[in-house]
């Protein structure tokens, strides 16, 4: 039997006026890689900002591993959040913090009678995993765009998380760069053991990294299930459009 | 017409409406500070390298203005008291001024500009590209590792450096003194020192640790509470300084009214 590790049962949530989530049901089981596209501004990154209890939906419920997070008390909620790590699309570095103070930042908060020889460790351990050992004394303001996401990927791993949500990984980078980084979402996935959901408009992205895809569209989630199901062969309108511009080349 | 009151009505009611709703926020914000500061995990190492940050920071602009209002303030007065052939209690003068009003509400002023503003803008910018939710969803308090940490901190240097600006200020006083009255150093401390008291130290260091508390609150507030964006930013750290400085003035007023009291026992 596979598990379900999040369950997004008729969650609604609204800004104002605005209604960006209607009614949104979703599984994220085991072990999958979940690819949630959709236009800017579809709803895409409150979703999970839901998840973790960043944001707190009008209706419905948000279910991470067994537990309803906006019922969860600040206590629960922390450890809950220890085993859910958030790459932001900006990548959300500590400006004031080297690459080393960055990464032990969550370590020396959430485990407890860690030694400097440890800690050392666990940071150089995970900033080779990312290729960036070099940073490690560097400031975030000395690193490209890329080397911000891989080190903000990194800080996210560190606490070792079951379940990883990335947010617009590969926006705002050059081709090759956003190949590197779908490489490392595969490559966290394989080594980490993670249940992931990549949130993006990047059908490359999308395709390298994805085991199921979810569309997005007016609130609701219209298609979901393989690539090749979802894209390939899309007779919705929205969807198509989105294909035809994301592989304008082929 | 009617359409146009009506108009105006609704665009008052909305700014009374703000109003509140801002009050209330703040008023949540400051109970929250007030029960985070008791609660463990102590963040005492950043408490210590924002305390550097604000203190150490602030010396060089500290020490010029504090040197300069005492030169400048000895100049000012003395065409009055030589005109009653009193000069030679311009040390008196001097040190009642500085220590009791002068030195605080500079020191706080100059605070509210540099540390408030910075503060805003820091935590502002923290907040819009999303440093502070990367600290939440690590299960690290923002509020606890920000907001405590900076208030705290302005909280102990604002009199650390109302002391220095004290000293530099009698310094300039002195300096000035000298060249004009032939006054010695130990007879202008002595005379300082005679002229002021204990509830006049006291109460300029309470004072103190309040403009420091509103210094550091009122920062910490505008930053967390910034709009998104670059311009939000902007306007927190404006606000910061702004709102510090206004309410420096209303407490300046209202501590003055408290030791007048105090000075009847």
């Amino acid at each position: 039997m596979i598990d379900t590790v999040i369950e997004i049962k008729n969650l609604s949530k609204s800004f104002g006026d605005m209604d960006v989530l209607k009614n949104v049901n979703l599984d994220l089981y085991s072990g999958e890689n979940l690819v949630v596209l959709g236009k800017s501004g579809s709803g895409k990154s409150v979703l999970i900002k839901i998840m973790v209890g960043l944001l707190t939906q009008d209706s419905g419920s948000a279910i991470v591993l067994g537990q309803e997070v906006s019922q969860l008390k600040p206590k629960s909620l922390n450890e809950l959040r220890l085993k859910i790590g958030f790459s932001f699309q900006a990548s959300a570095l500590y400006d004031s913090m080297t690459v080393r103070e960055n990464l032990e930042f969550p370590l020396v908060r959430n485990v407890k009678n860690l030694g400097k020889v440890d800690k050392d460790k666990l940071v150089e351990e995970v900033l080779e995993g990312v290729g960036l050992i070099q940073t490690i004394n560097q400031m975030p303001s000395e690193l490209s765009g890329g080397q911000r996401k891989r080190i903000g990927i990194a800080r996210t791993l560190i606490l070792k998380p079951a379940i990883m949500l990335y947010d617009e990984p590969t926006a705002g980078l050059d081709p090759i760069t956003c190949m590197d980084i779908n490489n490392l979402i595969n490559q966290v996935n394989d080594e980490y053991k993670t249940t992931s959901i990549i949130i993006t408009h990047d059908l490359t992205c999308a395709k390298v990294t994805g085991d199921r895809m979810a569309v997005l569209l007016d609130g609701h989630f219209g298609n979901t299930g393989k690539f090749e199901e979802v894209f390939e062969h899309a007779v919705d309108g929205r969807v198509k459009s989105f294909y035809d511009y994301n592989f304008i080349e082929q | 017409m009617a359409e146009n009151l009506k108009g105006n009505e609704k665009v008052f009611s909305t700014r009374i409406d703000r109003f509140f709703v801002g009050l209330e926020r703040a008023f949540k914000f400051l109970k929250k500070f007030f029960i985070e500061v008791w609660l463990p995990p102590y963040e005492f190492k950043e408490v210590i390298k924002q305390c550097y940050r604000i203190g150490y920071n602030s010396l060089p602009l500290i020490s010029l203005t504090g040197f300069i209002v005492g030169i400048v303030f000895t100049n000012q007065s003395r065409p009055s008291l030589s005109e009653f052939g009193a000069t030679s209690w311009l040390p008196a003068l001097i040190s009642i001024a500085v220590v009791r009003a002068m030195g605080p509400l500079v020191t706080a002023l100059i605070a509210a500009g540099k540390v408030g503003s910075s503060i805003g803008a820091e935590i502002g910018s923290m907040k819009v590209t999303e440093q502070i939710d990367a600290m939440e969803v690590s299960a690290t308090n923002p509020f606890k590792f920000l907001v405590v940490t900076r208030v705290l901190a302005s909280t102990f240097m604002i009199p650390v450096l109302v002391l220095y600006t004290d000293f530099l200020a009698l310094m300039g006083a002195f300096l000035n003194v000298n060249v004009n009255e032939k006054v010695s150093m130990n007879t202008f401390f002595v005379q300082v020192f005679d002229s002021i008291s204990f509830l006049d130290i006291s109460s300029s260091m309470l004072k103190s640790l309040v403009f420091g508390f509103t210094i550091g609150i009122v920062g910490c507030y505008k930053g967390y509470n910034s709009t998104k964006g670059t311009e939000g930013v902007g306007k927190a750290a404006n606000s910061a300084v702004v709102m510090a400085m206004f309410l420096i003035f209303i407490e300046e007023l209202l501590s003055l009214q408290i030791i007048i009291f105090l000075r009847q026992f």
